[in-house]
């Protein structure tokens, strides 16, 4: 899993608490109030799941709670990850 | 919960709308996906608010404005009555009154590239959502594409979070900036913005590819490299060196277009106008059903500057229409907005027009392409449906599941109308929108059991054998 140095915030932003959530196999490190979706991109997860047809890899696409590409799974309910803010000890799992 | 007025959407149009019934001693509830209010134009950072922001003023406003804030509801049905069915932290809710605004705003369009659907693959509006309320870069080296103003936005800000932006790829050439004089006129600040961010990327080498299209996108868990070609006014791609560029993420998007799924559920009337479908509305946001009013960029894109005006103008028009406000007291309030209303609305109309994509980016598209993300249809496999006799969107969807996986067809039903258009020369008010079904958005059923009760089922006596 990405640690900051990798990491895609903005040096010059405030930001609110850290704190962590799991994400599959991983731990991810997020700030209050970001989305589940923002916080893995930041770490370094484009993947979050894949098409239920094909398999082919997803990930965030409009950001904003229309495409339902972002679909994970928080406590076993399929959620969209722009629209999920992350809370410390959320467990979230990739859907596919 | 029965209201004097509900509002869809908290956005600029439908906040605003908010405020403003409330100051004319209506009971309204306003009703929006998001935790706060501000739309995705002025959403609320995630970290701390910049006082005096236009999104900061708007939220404590409305606030301290005594309206009842419904955030984080999922609205996935709307009959007329009229109801709003919702899903919020709480569970099911219903939501009644004898009036609705709809400010539902507007989502992104977008043409289909092969290899589109790859992690890193982000739409333009997307990333000014990162950039501006996450504080997040969309990748370390981004690819910026499309038309419209957002791409040079949207690339001045990834430098200026201290990111790399590999390449701005626009189907415009950079003079149709500054080639809408009146428009420009009446918003100088903005135009001025525009300026500010062209000097930006040039000083910091960036190439700015004009009248260039994305030819491909590869990568096999994520993007990795785009390839782009050169195009004519028209959007037909033309002879000339492609060119690559090697990228961890890519912000593409071809401006926006009204949501109106809510207002075509209720049986309004929409027209094609111009660049695309949005309810039919009078000048007072009225539709064709009565006690339903549309406003902001779901009622036709005309921008952040008269989304406001245009909510404004919905709530008085539904006080007066619901006897709540005096028809001359109503008269003297909107014909200061509408004067308002003209200069703010030209000016959004000219930011729109120069994020049309050009006609003939759609026909382009190579066969192999998926068209819809979510059934994973490819451009040849709705070629074959419409050689097969589908020539509208619904024909389409009833053939091919085109637009009927979890998206709805948002992001495809654009590129989808192109194609028939292309292939049957059919004008887009012979395609056509597709029928919107609830749920409006994707709901669990577990959810919406919370409020079904089995006693109130119908029981039909068993026929006598």
């Amino acid at each position: 899993m990405a640690t900051t140095s990798t990491d895609l915030r903005m040096a010059h932003a405030s930001r609110g608490r850290a704190m962590q959530f799991r994400f599959d196999d991983g731990v991810v490190t997020a700030y209050e109030g970001e989305t589940v979706a923002a916080a893995l991109l930041a770490g370094g997860v484009r993947r979050l799941g894949a098409n239920p047809e094909d398999g082919s890899p997803r990930g965030l696409f409009c950001a904003m709670g229309v495409c339902q590409e972002c679909i994970v799974l928080v406590d076993g309910v399929l959620v969209e990850a722009c629209r999920t803010i992350v809370r410390e000890g959320l467990v979230v799992r990739s859907a596919a | 919960m029965t209201h004097d007025l509900v509002i869809l959407g908290a956005g600029p149009a439908g906040a605003s709308a908010a405020i403003t019934a409330a100051e004319l001693g209506l009971r309204a509830v306003v009703l929006d996906e998001q935790q706060n209010a501000g739309g995705q134009v002025w959403r609320a950072p995630s970290g701390v608010e910049t006082p005096g922001d236009d999104g900061a003023r708007l939220r404590d406003r409305l606030r301290v404005s005594g309206v009842t804030r419904a955030f984080g509801r999922r609205v996935w049905l709307a009959e007329r009555g009229f109801t709003v069915s919702a899903l919020g932290p709480d569970g099911a809710e219903d939501y009644r009154a004898p009036a609705l605004i709809v400010a539902a705003g507007a989502h992104e369009r977008h043409v289909p590239v092969p290899g589109w659907t790859l992690p890193g693959m982000i739409g333009l509006a997307a990333a000014t959502i990162l950039l501006k309320s996450q504080h997040i870069l969309p990748g370390r080296r981004v690819v910026v594409a499309g038309v419209g103003p957002l791409l040079l936005l949207v690339a001045a800000e990834i430098l200026r979070g201290g990111g790399e932006v590999a390449a701005v790829i626009d189907a415009n050439r950079r003079r149709d900036w500054f080639a809408t004089p009146l428009a420009l006129l009446s918003r100088p600040d903005l135009a001025g913005r525009g300026a500010g961010w062209v000097t930006r990327l040039l000083r910091a080498g960036v190439p700015i590819l004009s009248r260039h299209a994305l030819r491909r996108i590869e990568g096999t868990d994520g993007v990795t490299r785009v390839f782009a070609g050169p195009i004519d006014a028209d959007g037909t791609q033309i002879a000339g060196p492609e060119r690559a560029f090697d990228c961890d993420a890519l912000c593409m998007g071809y401006g926006l277009q009204s949501s109106t799924e809510v207002t075509r559920l209720l049986g309004a009337r929409h027209a094609y106008q111009a660049r695309g479908w949005a309810p039919v509305t009078t000048a007072e946001q009225l539709t064709s059903v009565r006690g339903l009013y549309a406003c902001g960029d779901g009622a036709g894109v005309q921008g952040v500057a008269a989304a406001p005006l245009r909510g404004q103008i919905a709530a008085i028009a539904a006080a007066r229409d619901m006897g709540r406000l005096s028809a001359s007291e109503a008269e003297n309030r909107l014909v200061v907005l509408q004067a308002r209303l003209g200069r703010a609305a030209r000016f959004g109309e000219a930011m729109a027009r120069l994020a049309t994509p050009p006609p003939n980016l759609v026909p382009s598209i190579p066969a192999e392409t998926i068209v819809c993300r979510c059934e994973r249809l490819s451009r040849a496999d709705l070629d074959a449906a419409i050689t097969q006799g589908a020539v509208t969107v619904n024909d389409l969807k009833s053939a091919t599941r085109c637009g009927m996986g979890p998206c709805g067809g948002r992001m495809c039903e654009y590129a989808a109308a192109g194609l028939i258009g292309a292939r049957t020369g059919r004008t887009p008010e012979q395609i056509g929108q597709s029928t919107a079904r609830p749920p409006l958005r994707p709901v669990a059923l577990q959810a919406l059991a919370g409020s079904f009760d089995y006693d109130s089922l119908p029981m039909i006596e068993p026929a006598p054998l």
